[in-house]
């Protein structure tokens, strides 16, 4: 077997943990990309991943089940979705106003009951293997696995991922052929730029802002439950850590649009994976890259993108606007 | 609405439609308190006691309401500019920055008044230059500023995070913070203050700050109603075509108000900074950013409504830490809860209320019979919206006098001229005689409303703010509360 190389192995481990990190970002900015496509801001992604992580943990630890945890995680984040739709559609409240008040209730409810049930400062009890969704060892890792380059690559970044994992990646064709292909995304898209239209067209502006805001918890609740029963085992505290936010960025810096939103996932969590990697090691001549630098990329990258440095990332027109009929 | 109300009496909007927010908010907290198994008026006896019921209690109270009145203050300056700030966090974090670069640089030279004047000056140029950038963005570059002061919030912690590993770290120590300031560079504390009388009491955070924030105040509300910049501020909040027509330049008023948004986010860093901690370290502001969206929601985004809000987040803060020890099983974190219940309620379901609250006086009014005829003297306005109740846009025709001008929240959207927002001005919006211009899309703020016509609007507040473009001058008269 050929002498692999370190920088490689390196490299491996670096993209390895890169889909990881960039799973729930992936979940999240789909999230995100479905209800702010239909013209409902979302704020909001990172308390809903936040409440899914709790509750996933809570229950996956009650009854030893991760699948039960993962229902859990996307009820309660469905739940907390249909309270913005009810602030935001029914009521026509601010939409930013009210993820802001989701991304607090969430950050605060959490600690209040884990807290109170387990008695650990919000942590919940440390979750076994079998009530986690660890990762799969895919078919034929066995026999590709001693290849020479493509080998560790196979067993360590495509295989060896989470279920979760694999779903994330595989829901962004299938966002993708909702919103472009089907005549619920063509709606959806049409309601996030103008609702009138569609509803002289006879079809519930309402309506499908609350299915848009459901499949948006659905999917915020995979997130969170990734968080809680694959990378960890179990709920901490504040455990989401900006990712929402990170997500929302990422969506931004996609333009809305599910492919690139993907790959600026993968940007961010390259970067990540890689600060963690960087920390201390001297880079260009001796230079310490300073983590913190790397750490605020994402968040510098999405402003400069914003102020159309880098192409020009135009939201959906009617976005952040409530609906009234008649006017 | 068969019974059309009247205009809401001014005591009702600014004082009962908070009070039933806050209620809605506490109820649902205490149902939580209850799911835990506790009792919620034992928790709310000892939040009282605890923020009230002693001398320290009290000034821990003010302590926490000093930073929240900074942030209040600054989130309601941008409402009133039509524009969400959410970088009060940043904004507080690279304010404190400032105070604790000119302590650790003058402290040994300075004595304590002219290290305050600076400390103060250092607090709004960094917390005003940090709000710049998004400020610029959005003005020039229509970047979405709630996304940037977003992002410019995580900036501020990456920031932080590297000069205080980097820069300001004591060598050698395994603590990030900075070394300890000299006396000069602390803000006296009422402990501090009292001692020199002879008063001994037990030493607290509360300090000198408190008298910059009450000061903060009273500026913010003569700049705000009684300058011609806070005119124009106001006006192109309420209709930024409006503010464009009469000369009011929307760009430069974005950059005005943010700016002077970030310096007022910026004096946490002095209550924070040279008031109670006297060092640089991480995390000092704590949320006080947001809890300032929750403080102007609630204040109705005046200065004195901000006060009050503001101390009542301060008795939660403090009250919360005093349950946290009488009942083990409740943390802290419950008042987070509460301050996420109370943007919930008075922000984004700002609308579910009101209805209630408005039907609710129509039904009594209308058994008074006088008041009716008292309140709604706009024959038009009576007449006007036999409006569809089904999707209930309007769901009465009753504007909000609002305590001065209705400040419309925050521009989701990228363009400066639909910033509109909807969660304080919508229903002065609504209002807005639908018959006379039946087809105004969706931005109903179109010039000839505002300037051509005098608008009959039920109520007498709103009506003089129609004319107000031709005659700034005139505005002094009535508009604040």
């Amino acid at each position: 077997m050929a002498e692999i190389p370190d920088w490689f192995l390196t490299a491996i481990s670096i993209l390895a943990a890169t889909v990881r990190v960039s799973t729930p970002l992936v979940f999240c900015a789909m999230a995100g990309l479905v209800s702010e496509r239909s013209g409902v801001i979302d704020i909001g992604l990172e308390g809903k991943m936040l409440v899914a992580a709790f509750a996933s943990a809570v229950v996956a630890a009650q009854t030893g089940s991760a699948w039960e945890g993962l229902a859990a995680g996307i009820v309660v984040a469905v739940a907390m979705s249909l309270v913005h739709g009810f602030a935001c559609i029914t009521h026509r409240g601010d939409q930013v106003v009210s993820g802001i008040a989701i991304n607090i209730i969430a950050s605060g409810l959490t600690v209040v009951l884990g807290n109170a049930w387990y008695a650990r400062g919000g942590e919940t009890p440390q979750l076994e293997a079998g009530q986690r969704f660890l990762g799969l060892t895919l078919p034929a890792a066995d026999n590709i696995g001693h290849l020479p380059l493509l080998g560790p690559l196979y067993v360590r970044v495509i295989s060896g991922q989470s279920l979760l994992t694999y779903l994330a990646f595989l829901l962004v064709p299938a966002v993708a052929w909702l919103l472009y292909r089907s005549r619920f995304g063509l709606r959806l898209r049409a309601v996030g730029e103008n609702p009138a239209v569609v509803d002289n067209a006879g079809i519930s502006v309402t309506f499908l802002r609350y299915r848009a805001v459901m499949i948006n918890g659905m999917l915020c609740g995979l997130a969170g439950t990734y968080l809680a029963l694959s990378q960890n085992a179990g709920f901490l505290r504040d455990m989401t850590a900006g990712r929402g936010y990170i997500a929302l960025a990422a969506m931004i810096f996609g333009k809305w649009r599910p492919a690139p939103a993907m790959l600026a996932c993968l940007l961010f969590g390259f970067l990540d994976a890689g600060a963690s990697r960087l920390q201390g090691v001297p880079v260009f001549g001796g230079i310490q890259l300073p983590v913190q630098l790397i750490q605020a990329l994402p968040y510098a990258l999405t402003v400069i993108l914003l102020a159309g440095f880098i192409g020009k990332a135009i939201p959906p027109k009617a976005i952040g606007r409530p609906y009234v009929k008649e006017r | 609405m068969s019974a059309p109300a009247g205009p809401l009496p001014r005591w009702i909007d600014i004082g009962v439609v908070p009070i039933v927010n806050l209620a809605l908010a506490l109820i649902v907290a205490g149902l939580i308190v209850l799911a835990i198994g506790q009792s919620p008026l034992d928790a709310i006896a000892y939040m009282m006691s605890g923020a009230f019921g002693s001398l320290d209690g009290i000034s821990y109270t003010l302590y926490y309401a000093t930073d929240f009145i900074f942030t209040g203050l600054a989130v309601a300056v941008a409402f009133h500019a039509g524009l969400f700030n959410i970088g009060g966090e940043g904004q507080a974090y690279i304010g404190g920055l400032g105070v604790g670069i000119v302590a650790l640089n003058f402290d040994h030279s300075l004595t304590l008044w002219p290290m305050m004047a600076l400390g103060i000056a250092a607090a709004a140029v960094f917390g005003a230059g940090w709000a710049f950038i998004p400020a610029y963005l959005q003005a020039k570059r229509g970047s979405h500023i709630v996304i940037t002061t977003i992002m410019f919030n995580f900036l501020a912690a990456a920031l932080m995070n590297y000069l205080l590993v980097y820069v300001f770290r004591v060598p050698g120590s395994m603590e990030v913070v900075s070394r300890n300031f000299e006396a000069s560079a602390g803000a006296p504390q009422l402990s501090e203050i009292l001692a020199t009388v002879g008063i001994t009491v037990s030493s607290t955070p509360f300090n000198l700050s408190f008298a910059w924030a009450m000061i903060c105040c009273v500026g913010v509300w003569l700049y705000l109603w009684k300058s011609r910049g806070g005119y124009e501020i106001r006006t192109t909040g309420l209709s930024p075509k409006a503010a464009q027509y009469a000369g009011i330049s929307p760009s430069r008023i974005t950059i005005v108000a943010m700016l002077i948004s970030g310096a007022l986010s910026g004096f946490v860093g002095l209550n924070e900074i040279m008031g109670y901690h006297r060092q640089l370290l991480l995390d000092f502001v704590a949320g006080a950013g947001f809890t300032g969206i929750a403080v102007a929601l609630m204040g109705r985004n005046h200065p004195f409504g901000i006060v009050l809000a503001s101390i009542l987040f301060g008795a939660l803060f403090q009250g919360g830490s005093e349950l946290a020890f009488e009942m083990p099983t409740i943390t802290r974190d419950m008042i987070v809860v509460i301050q996420g219940l109370v943007i919930l309620f008075s922000g984004a379901l700002a609308y579910m209320n009101r209805p209630l609250v408005e039907r609710l006086w129509g039904l009594y009014a209308s058994r008074r019979g006088p008041v009716v005829a008292v309140a709604a003297p706009e024959p038009q306005a009576a007449e006007a919206p036999p409006s569809p109740p089904p999707p209930a846009p309007a769901v009465s025709p009753t504007p909000q006098p609002l305590p001065a001008a209705a400040p419309p929240a925050a521009g989701t959207t990228p363009q400066p001229g639909s910033s509109r927002l909807p969660f304080l001005s919508r229903a002065r919006r609504d209002a807005v005689p639908l018959p006379e211009f039946p087809a105004a899309p969706e931005d109903d703020d179109s010039i000839g409303n505002l300037l051509e016509t005098p608008m009959p609007m039920p109520g007498d507040d709103p009506a003089k703010k129609t004319r107000k473009p031709r005659k700034p001058r005139d505005s002094k008269a009535k508009t604040d509360g």
